[in-house]
């Protein structure tokens, strides 16, 4: 009954309607087709493209094999549990290069640095340290941020460490029990008093909960650098010939 | 890959069809149409293929192969259309060192007629982005980011329509939310709209005013999360109408094909993105009949 009434409705409806819209009706699609076309080596290049791209190409290849430093050994931040050497050596670099920066806008330095495990994106392979590498190890444009956290956040920071991972730390030192808990924190060799604030240098990145950083989101102050990890890399590697970290005792758990 | 075709009926089309014969002899109708849609996504600033001994992709992508691949596909169907979904930069030293310049001169040196923004434009800030336009050739579309208090005001459109062969097609772009994946010194003033509400307004527009016959989103919100109130393309397929493909980015998500979902009103909807850094082109095909040829209310795809 009802299907007999849409019938009639529709016929009545759209009759008219098909008459007056002739002119304007435009195309329907009665066949879609999809599929997805790999770009290989079976495609020629175009010639126009790549002459077009040479000068750019040369250009960025010479600067990025400007030899900076030299490393004697190849590093991973896979080499060992808490601390790497690689790890070290970017926290260590941040806290070295930056807190000029820091210091000269502020009157003084700031207290430690925190990275993270996830950014160290590549290995430091043994030999010659080139711009290239600095790319390698952090393509990302995250810049230096120091923000200033309460004595309570701060636990909160080292409550998130005690999980683990070997995010780079400099200037601060964690020990765990054996199963797992806090034996000690200590930053700048001393430990975290409740009323005290303290200044520590991260990147934008974890700054606004990256790797669900979320004590760092709401400093009670802040201060961006205009400082690039990786420009951070770049001058460290300048300042020394040999970069040649090693992994010590500022994050360990305990065997016993 | 296995093909699949499914066939989608109008609801009126069924009691139609016996009446066509009568109303439609007298008309001419117009001549069948193919419109191709060449599309890539978070392209990441991949200008040369990847390197031979590359994990993932050896000797993969390049934009001097996607140049040639563009031209064979343009020979074949001169009818073709050719987007991006953003995220066109940030990934390798050539947007380090010249700052999306070469990105963007060569995007249009392949003809490209438009894109959206992803996240990643913003890497060099609003600024940033604004010293690239003049190399940019192609329209910057996007709807849902009101830039009205920052430098990019007036060059970007919401929406283009592109007629090819007397089809209309019209293309707009929408943006993810920047707050927390973007430093808002950055962003600066940039406005994120609701893409759900924006996308509704502007196919309405497009449909009504504008008479498309095609309506495509280019999306830079990201395939499907794992958390259902996050806006996705594959949300917004099923929450809206009159789209009839979404081309999407963001989550570099590598489809064998193009996923069917059905829209508010039941109508399929094609949501489709090729991964990231230019390894793959997307194609999809629109071959259109006279809207008022009756016995072609059902669509077929082939996917």
């Amino acid at each position: 009954m009802t299907s007999i009434c849409n019938k009639y409705y529709w016929i009545l409806l759209l009759l008219p309607l098909t008459f007056l819209c002739c002119k304007d009706a435009g195309f329907k699609p009665e066949r879609i087709k999809g599929e997805q076309l790999q770009v290989d080596q079976n495609i020629q290049e175009n010639q126009a493209i790549v002459d077009y791209i040479a000068p750019y190409k040369k250009s960025i290849d010479d600067q990025m094999n400007s030899i900076l430093a030299y490393a004697p050994v190849s590093l991973s931040k896979k080499d060992s549990p808490y601390n790497t050497a690689i790890g070290n050596m970017m926290a260590d670099a941040v806290f070295e290069m930056a807190n000029p920066v820091f210091t000269s806008r502020t009157g003084y330095p700031f207290n430690a640095v925190l990275l993270n495990y996830g950014g160290i994106r590549a290995t430091l392979n043994s030999g010659n340290i080139t711009t290239k590498t600095a790319y390698e190890l952090m393509p990302f444009e995250n810049e230096v941020v120091v923000v200033e956290l309460s004595g309570a956040t701060m636990k909160k920071l080292f409550n998130y460490l005690a999980q683990g991972t070997a995010h780079p730390i400099a200037g601060m030192s964690l020990i765990l029990n054996k199963d797992g808990s806090i034996k000690e924190h200590l930053i700048q060799g001393e430990p975290v008093v409740d009323n005290n604030t303290y200044f520590i240098a991260t990147n934008d990145y974890l700054q606004q909960g990256g790797d669900n950083m979320t004590f760092l989101t709401n400093p009670i102050s802040k201060l961006t650098l205009d400082y690039k990890v990786r420009n951070v890399l770049i001058d460290y590697f300048k300042k020394y010939d040999t970069i040649a970290p090693m992994r010590d005792k500022r994050f360990i758990k305990l065997e016993q | 890959m296995k093909r699949r075709s499914f066939i989608q009926k109008s609801a009126a089309a069924g009691s139609l069809i016996g009446l066509s014969g009568v109303t439609m002899s007298a008309l001419s109708l117009k001549a069948k149409k193919h419109i191709t849609i060449l599309h890539t996504n978070d392209v990441h600033s991949h200008i040369e293929p990847f390197d031979k001994n590359d994990p993932k992709f050896p000797n993969q992508g390049g934009v001097a192969r996607r140049m040639t691949l563009i031209e064979n596909v343009r020979k074949e169907n001169p009818n073709t259309l050719l987007l991006d979904a953003g995220d066109i930069f940030q990934g390798t030293p050539y947007f380090n060192f010249y700052g999306g310049e070469l990105e963007f001169k060569l995007m249009s040196m392949l003809k490209y007629d438009a894109a959206t923004l992803g996240n990643h434009d913003f890497d060099n800030g609003i600024d940033g982005l604004y010293a690239q336009l003049p190399h940019a050739d192609f329209q910057l579309l996007t709807a849902n980011y009101d830039f009205s208090n920052t430098l990019m005001d007036g060059h970007t459109k919401p929406y283009n329509v592109f007629v090819k062969d007397g089809v209309k097609i019209g293309v707009f772009g929408l943006g993810i939310a920047l707050d927390g994946l973007v430093n808002k010194r950055l962003y600066k003033e940039t406005k994120y709209l609701d893409p759900v509400e924006i996308a509704t307004d502007i196919t309405q527009k497009l449909r009504s005013s504008e008479n498309c016959d095609l309506v495509i989103c280019l999306s830079h919100l990201g395939y499907d999360y794992k958390d259902p109130d996050r806006i996705s393309d594959i949300k917004l397929a099923s929450l809206t109408s009159g789209i009839d493909l979404i081309i999407g980015g963001h989550t570099h998500t590598f489809l064998e094909k193009p996923t069917i979902v059905q829209n508010k009103d039941g109508q399929f909807v094609l949501v489709n993105q090729v991964g990231w850094a230019g390894v793959n082109v997307g194609r999809i095909d629109f071959y259109l009949d006279d809207a008022n040829n009756i016995e072609s209310q059902a669509t077929v795809i082939e996917v």
